[in-house]
């Protein structure tokens, strides 16, 4: 008996021979006219992510949500821009934090306005009630299959995105969807770096959506900030400035807060070191 | 001749690539493996569980290797050669601190390991936190597969060091008790068991302070004990029938009080 798990399940290779993969590809075409083709592929856009944002963390509290990404448009490893908004607005109840490559950014941007645009012109005149129906959930669900058709026409719009806000109920509502189209909901989300620095602090106070109703916004504030300050130690890619947004369930408001920037560094920290072991002379 | 032989390379490629032979996986540790000073000594903390792919292959290792009964170090990386390149640099250590009569410095160590994984170009996969009080005081240092050592005051390797990272950035501060530092590496392990699919089940410690003995923690903190069986699968007795039943006396016994005290008693100092 074959014990290795990978090798169950299908006939034994020393019967039948290996795995045949060209039957992946088998086709009726004429073998002459394929050549033609330059590629099995429709045609394809943003195969390389060139300006990108790095980080998106939100994460749930008693009374809604907290969401940050900073300001930081890189090139490489070149800081391009410092003065990039990737928190997007949208409605009157939604933030979606966008990370990833930014002309992309910018094609959500225009896609998720025309969306306002289209819902605005059923609701009243009144500044505060404009695209009023236009709900989190809704903002998600769309994003999330323009984005899956994207990538099933090998053409993405390489982001990963945090939509953070208020559903139809008026709860609070926390939903991530990224390039391939994957979807998922969790009191704390994070892309990019923070999935491997920020999570583990988060997840620390929320473990499941059962920790929410401990965590108070001062709380969950500082614990954003603290994640924020972590995330410039440690991602290369990464600014000490950023902006946040404050949703809270009771009230209906979304507080933006621009241009904050990360405190209480402590760069003191190899102070007393010399040198990588033992002492040079 | 030393080093590693290359011999087969181009038959490895070969059986790979045309033939369809996979090479065997290394078992890796996986792992989260921390070290932090505190005010008098240092203290070092890895997780026990140890990967081969996806597959758990160890549940309760031990990570924490001794290089000297004051100098610990925990590996990540390939299993075999951690615990390899640890055995045979700490025998090392201890024959040149033998013909020196002086006790095991970690810098010692530390140029003992890097020049040793500096030779192997990086092909012995062992990345290290070397950590130890000696003479000189307390010491804290990492080592990659390619030899290349940091000094620091708090340092994390392997798959969960990110999570862990995450945790000392926030939480270290400078002058900590032991016992501080003791929750902070034990905090940070956990970060890296809950959140990294490399490393699970259990948190172990070694304490080395200035003027006392190492203090080895196998175990310190078990979060993931497996929950109770639902029922016990015990056979018992009668549920093979028993035919035949012959007992045989393979010795004699024979019983012979033996006097301790009195006349009669052993002599045992002569």
């Amino acid at each position: 008996m074959n014990h290795d798990p990978f090798h169950w399940g299908r006939p034994s290779d020393a019967t039948y021979g290996p795995y045949n993969h060209q039957i992946a590809h088998a086709s009726n075409v004429n073998p002459m006219a394929r050549q033609q083709q330059q590629s099995d592929f429709p045609t394809m856009h943003t195969q390389r992510p060139m300006m990108t944002g790095t980080s998106v963390l939100a994460i749930k509290y008693q009374d809604g949500i907290v969401i940050a990404a900073d300001n930081m448009g890189s090139y490489g490893s070149l800081m391009k821009l410092d003065n990039v908004e990737r928190l997007l607005k949208v409605g009157q109840s939604t933030i979606v934090g966008i990370s990833g490559d930014l002309s992309d950014l910018q094609a959500i941007q225009r896609i998720l306005n025309d969306l306002e645009i289209d819902e605005a012109y059923d609701a009243g005149d009144d500044e505060d009630t404009i695209a009023a129906g236009l709900k989190a959930n809704h903002v998600h669900e769309y994003l999330t299959r323009i984005l899956y058709n994207r990538r099933s026409k090998m053409d993405p719009l390489w982001n990963a995105c945090v939509v953070a806000g208020f559903d139809d109920e008026g709860k609070s509502f926390l939903k991530y969807v990224d390039l391939l189209g994957v979807a998922f909901a969790s009191p704390t989300l994070a892309t990019g770096f923070g999935a491997h620095l920020a999570i583990p602090l988060l997840r620390q106070r929320v473990d499941s959506e059962a920790d929410v109703k401990n965590l108070t916004k001062a709380d969950a504030i500082q614990l954003i900030k603290d994640c924020m300050k972590v995330l410039f130690y440690r991602d290369a890619r990464s600014l000490d400035k950023y902006s946040m947004a404050v949703l809270s369930e009771s009230d209906h408001k979304v507080e933006f807060h621009k241009n904050v920037k990360v405190e209480d560094m402590k760069w003191g920290f190899a102070k007393g070191i010399k040198g990588y072991g033992m002492p040079q002379l | 001749m030393p080093g590693l032989s290359f011999d087969n390379y181009q038959r490895n490629q070969f059986l790979t690539n045309s033939a369809g032979y996979n090479a065997p996986k290394a078992t890796s540790t996986g792992t989260t493996i921390v070290g932090c000073k505190f005010k008098n000594g240092v203290v070092i903390a890895a997780d026990t569980r140890a990967t081969a792919g996806p597959i758990v292959a160890d549940k309760n290792c031990e990570k924490l290797h001794r290089l000297a009964p004051k100098i610990w170090c925990a590996g990540a990386g390939t299993a075999a050669d951690t615990e390899m390149v640890t055995q045979l640099i700490s025998s090392n250590l201890e024959l040149h601190s033998l013909s020196l009569n002086r006790e095991p410095r970690v810098i010692t160590s530390l140029q003992m390991l890097k020049q040793h994984l500096f030779k192997y170009q990086g092909h012995i996969g062992a990345y290290l936190i070397v950590a130890g009080v000696d003479p000189t005081g307390a010491h804290l240092f990492s080592i990659h597969a390619h030899g290349s050592t940091d000094v620091g005051y708090y340092l994390s390797l392997g798959s969960g060091s990110l999570a862990a990272m995450a945790v000392l950035e926030r939480d270290w501060e400078p002058d900590m008790t032991k016992e501080q530092a003791m929750n902070l590496c034990a905090e940070a392990i956990q970060a890296g068991i809950w959140n990294d699919l490399g490393s699970g089940s259990n948190v172990d410690l070694c304490v080395m302070e200035v003027g006392k003995n190492a203090h080895l923690y196998r175990n310190h903190l078990t979060p993931n004990v497996r929950e109770q069986k639902q029922r016990s699968y015990k056979f018992e007795r009668g549920t093979t029938a028993i035919l035949k039943q012959s007992i045989y006396n393979l010795v004699d016994v024979v019983e012979e009080p033996i006097a301790t005290t009195g006349p009669d008693a052993m002599e045992v100092d002569s």
